[in-house]
């Protein structure tokens, strides 16, 4: 049985992904547990300085060929399939993501592997902890013998600890299987939309209520929001007024979302509002009363003045972004 | 075109779950079991393209219990035929590699260029049913899709990618594909339509076949992770809690 | 032969049929028109048509328009005769109406009322050129004010001419003083010549007769149509309680109303007599909120778009050509009533308050037509996406919160005694709680407050607990009657296993749907014979029987906001005030009050629906409205939807520190402690 560990690099037009350096960072921790070595397998065409970061893993294999030039599902599915055939590593990582899922289910059955997905942590000892239900269930259980695929979410191994800005060594290998008569094909690609925020996409949201007090405050929060690198959202109130637009409204009659992190300053929490923002992943509330219904569903709370904590978080987050 | 159209029946969340006495899969007795949110948008999606093109749409599903009011709303809002696969052991949960597999044998008896899924679905733990179809039945697979249409002959798809970018493929039929939302809403259907739907139409009954249920990892413990009642309030001055909430971002990734 | 007579006869022939045509015609696009229920209750219907047509009761509402149409109502029925006379005596000349063209009181009390006319009417045009209210806007102004110069004209003519009668000594009426004013009208004549009187006379004769003419054969084209159909429309109209919908129509296949033909004749009629005065539009809350909707527009839109369908329906669409373009015909057949005719917007405005249909002194049903055409819109995906989610949790889960139904009675889990299950042991009362009350966060603290006082006031009561379901009042008025009935049948099948004897609830569009719309036709539900009361009804019985003793007075000045459901519709104002009397309140009303109550903005579905393009909220308003009474510090509520709307209107309006808002239950709840 081997101890090898495979991680199957994710890149979007010449970028390698964050999720892959958070499959690294899990491949890494797998592989010394189990003993084994990690590589990266990298599908591409002249794309091998991608590797320059991959240097949390001991090896690269890259697979150079014009139709691996961008991601397609067929032609990756078959590159993969048929390296991993050969290999046999003991785990195969792949993103919980549009590209791994693509190919992930179609090499279980092409090679009879056992598929554990939507994982969050992995070791060698206690084997893996996958997230389901919309994270209100974990299942955990062995790492199926004597080989598996696992995709892999993020929030249980840090992508930090997956990047190293070293390239390993690289193997060049020739596609194991010809790559002709794909049946899914790139076209090209569609720029997303500039200007005009939609919320529901935004991974971190600033959000403001009554509790901010003047309409110059705002600026505050739009700083806070650039700097995590979210957008300003709002609750009833606020736009009531018409110092946001509609557009920016969670809640009921808004919009909902789902951010990995809702930060609610000055929001009181009321039903209509929890209903647009009751999925997000991480609420952290800011409400001078301490009574407030958001603190009641929220997983962090505090009822220091919102718009002096502000100001004090800006400057922190700056700092821990290096900026 | 005609268009299948597999949908899976998933917790519904807004109840509360509960680990069965085995410990290792959810209690699905007082369990309320409602569509997989994006195989309804799944059949939307083929609804828009039979609305469009013309053909047909055939919704299957697994009977896992609670199956019959979902047929006939998909009936109701303009699908053709409706198949239900019964099996023993199905009320007690089914994997997706088992239940694709049962999808492959009754897939036998019927004629598609498209089958419509969704990319996933809640309680997946071994990939998604989708893509596991598509390899059963030797068909490219496209997944997280967010529109579908007829060109020269073919189809494309818009596929989403992180960040709001989508990439157009191509997609030679018969094949799968994973739609992750429609271009439209899913459809509301007045009540009384489902009513006469439920007088009018049948569903179609078929046996499940023995399915290949190697696929999915054994679990050793299915658990609730523990929630707290309240929020965990961060105590002290202003700087005392910046520095707290930076610390919480920075370890829930978050800092990026 | 003499010219003349020859002359009135063919005018009077040619204005006759062409009223006659004119009216046919209408008449023929209503036979369009669905059969409507079978008239009965032919004593309650002649006592209302004699209070509200004869008495005009309703036009009072509005006082010195109200007076002075009154009048001219009044005026027109008596100077009926008198033109009568005109064209009989035109085509037999010196003919005398029997009776009526000779009897003195008769004849002083068309006098009199020709001046109080005059007076009316110059008041009328007084508000419509110089103060111009709102109401007008968007009604057909021109022809307003050029039928009342028709009025005006049509009574100085009368006058001249019996005036000038009389001073020839020519008038039938004997003695004098029964035409004090058209004597004082010819006396004003007397000093020209007989000759140039004649001329005047004459003169006065044609304009009266031609005037009168035209008005005749204008009425069945405008507004003042009402002048034909009132009479038929109010004696006609729709006895069934206002919280009773009619029963969905239902076409084949398609749900609700898709083509104006499809509406039954007696909206038709109701149309036809639509005066555009725009009462309703004045009270409407969408209006006022600046929605697309007016009542008034709705139903002009109605109106002319049943005459122009009717008209290209009869005429058959010509086949239209590459080279022919499509005839006007086919262009009107082709529109579609809801969306080209009534937008969407206008539809899903409605909080179906009823003011409109209150307010309307034609009786026209403005709520109605807009369920039925929301009954349309719902199967053509044409409804707010917040809408067809609440619509989707309410099928999924009974309830529009999208919860499950095993925490309906959550907040029942600290209630001491635990609240009897009358799914188990039977009680007296049968409480229904209602969604809102029932799973509203905000709400939890006042229905418990309502449990403790149930308790302390002795009545033995119980709670279907998870077996309750959205009694499906607005939900039969978003246009889901499917959804209405699968609601409506689940709860009946619980009612049906417990035993009870009567039903209380604390949300008054449950209340509605109880009293009005669980008791269908044939009573096979057995619901008929259960008394349904509002909470505010079952304390007033309390307070009044002593079962409740009343610890304190609390001695607040405070106003009281009637609910829609529970005041308009079901005419329950007296029992909430008692209560606050009795616990010791000062009641002051608002300027809107009971019937005028004006809508929280919740109803009709729209607490499920977008509110982007609401410019002002009618609950801030109200708040508003209740702020102005300085005396005032509490603003009462007897519905769970008022109270959430207010509690958050107070805050928006800037108007916390003023007013405080309370359910009743609230104040109730606070005059049982003891010192």
């Amino acid at each position: 049985m081997s101890k090898d560990v495979w991680v199957v690099v994710e890149s979007l037009r010449g970028e390698v992904l964050e999720n892959t350096y958070t499959m690294l960072a899990a491949g890494r921790t797998l592989a010394d547990g189990l003993g084994g070595k990690l590589t990266a397998l990298l599908l591409g065409s002249k794309a091998e300085g991608l590797a320059g970061t991959l240097g949390v893993a001991d090896g690269v294999t890259y697979v150079d060929h014009p139709a691996l030039a961008d991601f397609t599902p067929d032609a990756y599915r078959r590159t993969i399939s048929a390296l991993v055939k050969e290999a046999a590593p003991r785990a195969v990582l792949m993103g919980h993501s549009s590209m791994g899922m693509d190919v992930a289910s179609g090499i279980s059955i092409d090679l009879g592997l056992p598929l554990v997905s939507a994982c969050q942590t992995l070791s060698a000892t206690a084997g893996f902890v996958s997230v389901t239900c919309g994270g209100k269930v974990l299942a955990e259980g062995k790492l199926p013998d004597p080989a598996c695929l696992i995709t892999l979410v993020p929030g249980g191994h840090k992508p930090q600890d997956g990047r190293k800005d070293t390239a390993p060594a690289v193997a060049r290998v020739q596609p194991p299987v010809p790559l002709d008569d794909l049946k899914t094909k790139l076209k090209g690609y569609i720029e997303p939309e500039a200007g005009g925020i939609d919320i529901t996409k935004e991974s971190i949201l600033v959000s403001v209520g009554r509790g901010i007090g003047q309409q110059d405050n705002l600026k505050l929060a739009e700083e806070l929001a650039a700097a995590l690198g979210g957008a300003v959202s709002a609750s009833r109130p606020i736009v009531d007024q018409g110092w946001l637009p509609t557009s920016r409204l969670v809640g009921k009659s808004g919009k909902s979302v789902k951010p990995r992190l809702y930060l609610a300053l000055g929001i009181s929490g009321a039903p209509e509002h929890h209903e647009g923002m009751s999925d997000a992943e991480c609420i952290v509330a800011v409400n001078t009363d301490e009574k407030a219904p958001i603190l009641d569903y929220a997983q962090y709370g505090a009822t220091v003045d919102a718009l002096k904590l502000m100001p004090a978080l800006i400057a922190r987050v700056k700092q821990a972004k290096g900026g | 075109m005609d268009i299948l159209v597999p949908i899976k029946l998933v917790p519904d969340l807004v109840e509360e779950l509960e680990i069965a006495a085995n410990g290792v899969a959810l209690d699905r007795r007082f369990m309320r079991l409602i569509p997989s949110e994006q195989d309804d948008h799944a059949l939307e999606e083929a609804l828009l393209l039979k609305e469009r093109h013309g053909g047909s749409v055939t919704v299957i599903t697994l009977d896992t219990g609670d199956t019959d009011d979902t047929l006939y709303t998909a009936i109701a809002k303009g699908a053709d035929r409706a198949i239900k696969v019964t099996g023993e052991s199905f009320d007690e949960g089914v994997t997706n590699h088992a239940a694709s597999s049962v999808l492959q044998a009754a897939a036998k008896d019927l004629t598609f260029d498209l089958v419509l899924t969704g990319a996933q679905a809640t309680d997946d733990l071994d990939g998604s049913t989708g893509p596991l179809l598509a390899a059963r039945l030797g068909l490219p697979f496209v997944g997280y899709v967010l529109a579908v249409s007829q060109e020269d002959g073919g189809i494309v798809v818009r596929k989403e990618y992180p960040g709001g970018l989508v990439a157009e493929m191509a997609v030679d039929l018969p094949a799968v594909l994973g739609i992750s939302a429609a271009e439209k809403p899913p459809r509301y259907v007045v009540t009384s339509k489902v009513m006469e739907a439920m007088k009018t139409a049948t569903i179609e009954e078929v046996a499940a076949s023995d399915a290949d249920a190697q696929g999915a990892a054994e679990l050793a413990r299915m658990y609730l992770p523990e929630s707290g009642e309240r929020a965990e309030m961060i105590e002290g001055g202003v700087d005392q809690v910046a520095d707290a909430m930076v610390a919480l971002f920075g370890k829930r990734g978050l800092l990026g | 032969m003499p010219i003349e007579p020859l002359l009135v006869l063919a005018v009077f022939l040619a204005a006759l049929g062409l009223f006659g045509f004119r009216v046919y015609r209408r008449l023929e696009h209503m036979r369009l028109g669905q059969p409507a229920e079978s008239i009965g209750q032919w004593r309650q219907r002649i006592w209302l048509w004699l209070v509200y047509v004869f008495g005009q009761r309703r036009l009072f509402r509005f006082a010195r328009p109200g007076v002075a149409h009154f009048f001219v109502f009044w005026g027109f029925l008596l100077l009926l005769p008198t033109i009568a006379q005109a064209i009989l005596e035109g085509v037999w000349p010196g003919f005398v109406l029997p009776f009526l063209g000779t009897f003195g009181p008769l004849a002083l009390v068309q006098d009199l009322v020709a001046v109080a006319v005059a007076v009316a009417v110059v008041y009328d045009l007084y508000m419509r050129l110089i103060v111009k209210p709102e109401r007008y806007k968007g009604s057909h102004k021109t022809e307003g004010v050029v039928v009342l110069f028709f009025i005006l004209t049509i009574m100085v003519s009368l006058l001249v001419m019996n005036g000038i009668k009389r001073e020839q000594g020519d008038s039938p009426i004997e003695p004098a003083y029964w035409q004090p004013v058209s004597a004082f009208v010819g006396s004003l004549l007397a000093g020209l010549s007989a000759n140039a009187q004649d001329v005047l006379a004459k003169v006065a004769y044609w304009v009266h007769l031609s005037v009168v003419l035209l008005f005749l054969t204008m009425l069945p084209g405008g507004k003042h149509f009402h002048v034909v159909t009132s009479m038929f429309n109010v004696f006609l109209r729709d006895l069934e309680p206002p919280g009773k919908l009619p029963p969905a129509p239902q076409f084949g296949d398609q749900a609700g109303v898709k083509n104006v033909e499809q509406f039954s004749w007696r909206a038709m009629l109701n149309w036809y007599s639509c005066t555009e005065c725009g009462r309703c539009q004045d009270v409407c809350p969408a209006y006022a909120s600046g929605l697309e909707l007016s009542p008034k527009l709705l139903i002009m839109g109605l109106r002319a778009h049943l005459y122009e369908r009717g008209t290209a329906l009869k005429a058959g669409p010509a086949k239209a050509s590459a080279d022919a373009p499509a005839s006007a015909a086919t262009a009107v057949l082709e529109k579609e009533l809801t969306g080209d005719v009534i937008s969407d917007a206008a539809l899903w405005a409605c909080t179906t308050c009823y003011a409109c249909d209150q307010e309307c002194p034609l009786f026209i049903e403005h709520v109605d037509p807009i369920v039925d055409m929301r009954r349309y819109l719902l199967t053509q995906q044409r409804a707010d996406a917040t809408l067809v989610d609440a619509l989707m949790n309410l099928r999924r889960y009974g309830n529009s919160f999208g919860q499950s139904e095993r925490r309906r009675a959550m907040w029942t889990a600290e209630m001491t005694p635990p609240i009897k299950d009358i799914r188990r042991e039977s009680a007296h009362t049968l409480w229904f709680v209602g969604d809102y009350a029932s799973y509203s966060p905000t709400l939890t603290a006042v229905t418990q407050a309502t449990a403790r006082v149930f308790q302390k006031a002795g009545v033995d009561f119980g709670l279907l607990y998870e077996a309750e379901r959205n009694a499906g009042n607005d939900v039969r008025r978003t246009g889901e009657e499917g959804l209405f009935e699968l609601l409506a049948t689940k709860n009946k099948m619980a009612l049906a296993g417990c035993e009870f004897q009567e039903i209380v609830t604390t949300d008054p569009h449950t209340y509605n749907a109880l009293k009005n719309e669980y008791r269908s036709n044939g009573d096979a539900d057995g619901m008929a014979a259960v008394p349904i009361l509002h909470y505010t009804e079952l304390l007033d019985r309390a307070i009044t029987s002593g079962q409740l003793p009343i610890g304190r007075q609390l001695g607040y000045t405070v106003t009281y906001h009637d609910p829609c459901y529970l005041g308009r519709y079901n005419g329950v104002y007296d029992a909430p005030r008692r209560v606050l009397e009795a616990i010791g309140c000062r009641v002051v009303e608002m300027p809107r009050n009971r019937d005028r109550s004006l809508c929280c903005g919740a109803g009709g579905g729209r607490i499920w629906m977008d509110e982007s393009a609401v410019r002002e909220r009618p609950s801030e308003n109200r708040i508003r409205e209740a702020a102005a009474l300085s005396e005032v510090g509490y603003f009462v509520v007897a519905c769970p939807k008022d109270l959430t709307m207010y509690r958050d209107a107070v805050k928006t309006a800037g108007q916390e520190d003023r007013l405080a808002v309370k359910d009743l239950i609230e104040l109730v709840e606070e005059a049982l402690e003891q010192k």
